[in-house]
């Protein structure tokens, strides 16, 4: 807990700086082994201060180093951050410098986290102020101060004020049922409040989508026809960039496959019903479904074999993509090229061999290239944008789906509304109003590294 | 003239609680004293003549799984019973009497006088002998002094009592009994903070002078029901004597609302400090808070079969007895009546039931005891419940074993002591079916299922009638087996009888446990197709565990989720003050409750989701705390 803990805090590759975050007892010791500028050990707390980075002899960066002494600070640590001139090289050796100088590399989350056993912030707070130093963009930083500041709390408040009458009714008419001048509630009042309730919930929901593109990731599809080398592509993408995290389960109808981080952009690999087992997703679920996997993804990835010549149904795909957010994957570029494609011009094309694995990096150079974030837009900041709001949501709909069936079963009205309250109770979690035992574990595994 | 006595347990006050309390302890073989200012009103019902009611019944039947009196002695005095909420789900139904007010208080004086180990003194306790924080007996108004090692202070109403009625404030206890003046200055001396809380009573009026005839009738169910798991029905269906129901009319509404400065709670006295039940107004308090109401419900229930006072629920008022006597006149049937006593209110010191641990056990004087309206409750059943409770404890405690602590999941009582505990009260505390978050859990019918092993094991049920218990349950696992072993097949026959009776035929072999999922499906259909030859009570057990099996197991898994929380425990030497950014008004209650875990911290209002995260980081960091 005590040792000193670094991380780049920002994302590679993004920005014309970087930022390197020490946070712990020696921090400032640490950096002032590597430091030619003021003596570190003496400047006044929370200041800026010029000088260079060397190793040995060796000239590293010029850089502006912020000191920030204990416990004003994020993590209540001291805090020493240092900006860099950006570069990938150049961020990665003034953080190995660190780390051979002392310094343990950060953990994920681990500064948030510290910042959080510290008592500094709390887990309400934690969550937006992650959210606040994930935002990549403007939008995404107002879209995480509206969370923090509670305009989407009011939201979800208002569908609770919604649902209060209603269960008050409920309550009422079980506890005083002497009592013939109560009105007694009935199917089709509750019918037409949870009809409400679903109604705007769905709102919600279909809102917060931008907001989680940017911060949940991109919905990304592979699709082609069989044995053209998807399976290939998609553990040659896995397995370079190490899953992140598997099988969030909740946050999306679909099962996520995998999550890929490629240079702070993540893409959450759909599973298209078992494209990894099958490895023949037009043949199996037929080109309608592909069309509708299609219309749904925010990325697809339609994989072609270099070797083959198109079929009718590839040029209905290759139609429709053609409008899309989409990159036309030729592979199996090492075998006789036989495919002709018109109009070859319309598409986003990366010719590779998933045998390669240099070419999997140009793949993601593409990737990088199409998903300039500033491109995605967002309406207005007033939607929920967290993964576990998104779930508690999801999980409220259901609920209430569980409330109309048995209503529809005609189960008597205290079990109805064990559903009916648990909507209320979902909905209090997202505002923080319930205590959750997950939330803890949620929030920190959400936590990504150096942040 | 110093006559010092060894009792084990002394129980100071004859009332529900009290009741309960003594007989535990004396049943647990305990040497027990039971104290009363007035041995004719053991067990007296100063309100209103009934038992149960919505979760109170089920309370009760609680109290009778748990090996307590309440529910036999129900059962032996009542003249009319029903189940509420019966067109409802099981959740929900609660059992509600009308109590004899004479029978019941002989009844249950019979069994006191006939239990061993128990004796009972008519006398008032002023004091409390206590050295070390520790209590050694009590102090009576003679200036006797009665040792014993454990306390129970049932008092009800008797601290510091004082009537209302219009402008006047008289030193009294219900029936104008002789309260105590002293003892609660004492308990304040001790270290309890005192609260002043406030009731009241309705008028009783002379039978022969209503005209029933202008009112609804309300009678008794027509099928059988006792509260007691181990008691035949005591009486008969057709003898059962009816309640009445009237409305409040315009003229009682002017009447009030013309002298509302004359009642004691408007004006009629200016030193009101008690705080009166929200969940049982006033009818001055109902027509003010509901004044776009045109009229309000009210019943006339007798109180006996041996005189002629009829109750008029609803009706509790502080007003001075020329305005009552005009506002009953309004009501229709009663232009005429006779009113035999009038309504009061009742303001009396109550203990702030936070200073109480789960156990009952008082956290500011070891080895003593309060249950009932001392702690804050209202009703018979939320005191008689909380005298069982004590008097187990207090029991366990002189045995030197864990005290029982029932959870919120497990038992109404255990929500409500739960509540008493972690939340406090500002009203006079009335058990509903929505304080409890698992209700489904906490059914009427399930409360022997619930919590007779718990009886049997503090010594409270006797062998044989756990053994029938158990064979109980032995049936339910035999009829659930049979329903599923056995099938039916979509027969012409069969799927035209299950067409007639409104279900879907079928189209593939069922068995006959997944045909009574059906919610119209019921035994008495099942019996055409196989003959089901079980008790009542098990066929309802399994009926409702197989209907509601997707609900009871949803409450299940929430119910875990509490009860894990409810072990984490917080350790006793915690400091608040080490935790960084405590709300302060969080970091003021637990400092004050001392919750002893992570569940109960969550319960006490004030304490935010984010709190908890704090306490929860701080007991992993500095007790190396194991969440898992």
């Amino acid at each position: 807990m005590n040792d000193t803990i670094a991380a780049i805090s920002t994302a590679l590759g993004v920005g014309a700086i970087s930022i390197i975050r020490v946070s712990g007892n020696d921090s400032l010791q640490i950096v002032n082994r590597i430091f030619k500028g003021k003596d570190l050990t003496k400047v006044d707390s929370h200041t800026i201060n010029y000088g260079y980075i060397y190793d040995g002899k060796e000239l590293i960066d010029e850089v502006l180093v912020s000191v920030m002494l204990a416990p004003k600070t994020f993590t209540r640590e001291n805090i020493v951050e240092i900006n860099s001139h950006g570069g990938i090289s150049t961020t990665n050796k003034i953080l190995e410098l660190l780390l051979v100088n002392g310094c343990r590399l950060a953990q994920p989350g681990e500064f948030t986290k510290r910042a959080f056993l510290n008592g500094r912030i709390d887990l309400i707070e934690a969550e937006g102020v992650m959210d606040l130093i994930n935002s990549k963009t403007e939008k995404s930083r107002l879209l995480a101060i509206n969370q923090v500041t509670g305009n989407t709390s009011n939201l979800i408040k208002n569908l609770r004020s919604e649902l209060v009458s209603t269960l008050a009714n409920i309550e009422v008419n079980i506890d005083y049922p002497e009592y013939e001048d109560i009105e007694e509630i009935t199917v089709e009042m509750i019918n037409k409040n949870i009809s409400s309730i679903r109604n705007k919930i769905l709102n919600i929901l279909e809102e917060s989508k931008n907001g989680k593109l940017i911060k949940e990731g991109i919905k990304t599809i592979i699709i082609g026809r069989p044995n053209v080398g998807k399976s290939s592509i998609l553990n040659r993408l896995l397995d370079e960039e190490k899953a992140i995290v598997t099988d969030v389960a909740g946050t999306t109808r679909d099962i996520v496959e995998g999550n890929i981080s490629v240079d702070g952009i993540l893409l959450n690999i759909i599973d298209t019903a078992g494209i990894r087992k099958t490895d023949d997703i037009v043949e199996s679920i037929g080109v309608k479904k592909s069309l509708s996997l299609i219309e749904d993804a925010d990325l697809i990835l339609y994989v072609v074999n270099n070797n083959e010549l198109l079929n009718d149904e590839d040029l209905e795909i290759l139609d429709k993509i053609k409008n899309k957010t989409s990159i036309l994957i030729i592979n199996k570029i090492d075998l006789e090229s036989k495919i002709k494609i018109k109009n070859i011009e319309n598409y986003n094309v990366v010719k590779m061999s998933a045998l390669n694995s240099e070419d999997i990096n140009v793949l993601k150079e593409m990737i990088k290239k199409i998903f300039n974030l500033e491109k995605i837009e967002q309406k207005d900041c007033t939607y929920l944008s967290s993964a576990r709001s998104i779930s508690l949501l999801r999980k409220a709909l259901e609920s209430l789906d569980q409330v109309e069936e048995g209503i529809k079963n005609k189960m008597p009205i205290d079990m109805v509304e064990i559903d009916l309250k648990n909507v209320w109770n979902l909905l209090g979690e997202i505002t923080g109003e319930n205590y959750s035992e997950e939330l803890i574990d949620t929030l920190f595994s959400q936590f990504c590294l150096g942040k | 003239m110093w006559c010092i006595y060894m009792y084990e347990v002394i129980v100071v006050g004859g009332g529900h609680a009290g009741c309960e309390a003594s007989l535990a302890t004396a049943r647990k073989g305990h040497k027990t004293l039971l104290i009363t200012g007035n041995i004719n009103n053991i067990a007296d019902m100063p309100c209103n003549p009934s038992i149960g009611g919505s979760a109170k019944g089920i309370v009760v039947r609680e109290i009778d799984a748990l090996g307590g009196e309440m529910g036999k002695n129900a059962d032996k005095s009542l003249i009319q019973i029903k189940m509420l909420n019966s067109a409802k789900g099981p959740a929900v139904q609660a059992l509600r009497a009308q109590a004899d007010k004479i029978v019941y208080p002989k009844e249950m004086l019979k069994t006191l006088n006939s239990t061993d180990n128990l004796e009972i003194k008519e006398a008032m306790v002023e004091d409390l002998i206590v050295n070390n924080k520790i209590v050694e007996g009590v102090v009576l108004s003679t200036g006797e002094q009665i040792k014993s090692t454990v306390v129970i202070l049932t008092t009800g109403t008797y601290l510091k009592a004082d009537i209302l009625v219009g402008d006047t404030r008289t030193r009294k206890g219900p029936h104008g009994e002789k309260p105590s003046n002293h003892l609660s200055d004492k308990l304040k001396d001790y270290g309890f903070n005192i609260i002043r809380l406030k009731t009241g009573t309705p008028q009783r009026i002379d039978k022969n002078s209503i005209d029933f005839s202008k009112a609804k009738i309300e009678n008794g169910d027509s099928v059988y029901h006792t509260f007691s798991y181990d008691m035949k029905p005591q009486y008969k269906i057709e003898e059962q004597v009816p309640c009445h129901l009237i409305y409040t009319t315009e003229e009682t509404k002017k009447i009030i609302l013309d002298n509302l400065n004359k009642s004691s709670m408007y004006g009629g006295l200016k030193d009101i400090k008690g705080v009166g039940p929200r969940y049982c107004p006033s009818i001055e308090d109902k027509m003010v808070r509901f004044s776009d109401k045109e009229k309000h419900q009210l019943f006339l229930e007798p109180e006996s079969i041996y005189y002629d006072d009829i109750y008029i629920q609803g009706f509790s008022t502080s007003m001075p007895y020329d305005i009552q006597e005009k506002m009953v006149h309004s009501l229709p049937g009663l232009e005429n009546a006779k009113i035999l006593k009038y309504a009061y209110a009742i303001e009396y010191d109550a203990i702030d039931s936070r200073q109480l641990k789960q156990s009952l056990e008082s956290k500011v004087i070891k080895n003593l005891f309060t249950a009932g309206q001392i702690n804050g409750t209202s009703g018979y059943e939320e005191a008689a419940c909380q005298g069982l409770i004590a008097g187990i404890n207090a029991g366990l405690k002189l045995e030197n074993k864990e005290p029982l602590i029932l959870k919120r999941n497990e038992a109404y009582i255990g929500v409500l002591i739960d509540d008493l505990v972690t939340k406090g009260i500002i009203d006079p505390y009335r058990l509903l079916t929505s304080r409890a978050e698992y209700r489904l859990l906490l059914r009427s019918d399930n409360a022997d299922i619930r919590l007779t092993d718990y009886g049997y094991e503090v010594g409270l049920i006797s062998d044989e009638r756990y053994k029938r218990f158990n064979d109980k349950k032995s049936k339910i696992s035999e009829l659930i087996d049979i329903l599923k072993n056995n099938k039916i097949t979509p027969t012409t026959e069969t799927n035209e009888y299950l067409t007639s009776i409104g279900t879907t035929p079928l189209k593939d072999g069922i068995t006959l446990y997944d045909l009574l999922k059906r919610p119209e499906i019921s035994f008495e259909h099942i019996n055409n197709f196989f003959k089901i030859d079980f008790e009542e009570s098990v066929k309802e057990q399994v009926d409702i565990n197989i209907k509601y099996a997707g609900y009871i197991k949803k409450a299940n898994i929430e119910a875990s989720k509490m009860v894990d929380l409810d072990n984490k425990k917080i350790p006793d030497d915690i400091d608040y003050d080490k935790i960084h950014n405590l709300a302060s008004e969080a970091k003021q209650k637990l400092k004050q409750i001392r919750p002893t875990s992570i569940g109960q911290a969550i319960r006490i209002s004030g304490v935010n989701p984010a709190d908890i995260s704090l306490i929860m980081v701080y007991l992993k960091k500095e007790y190396l705390y194991d969440s898992k």
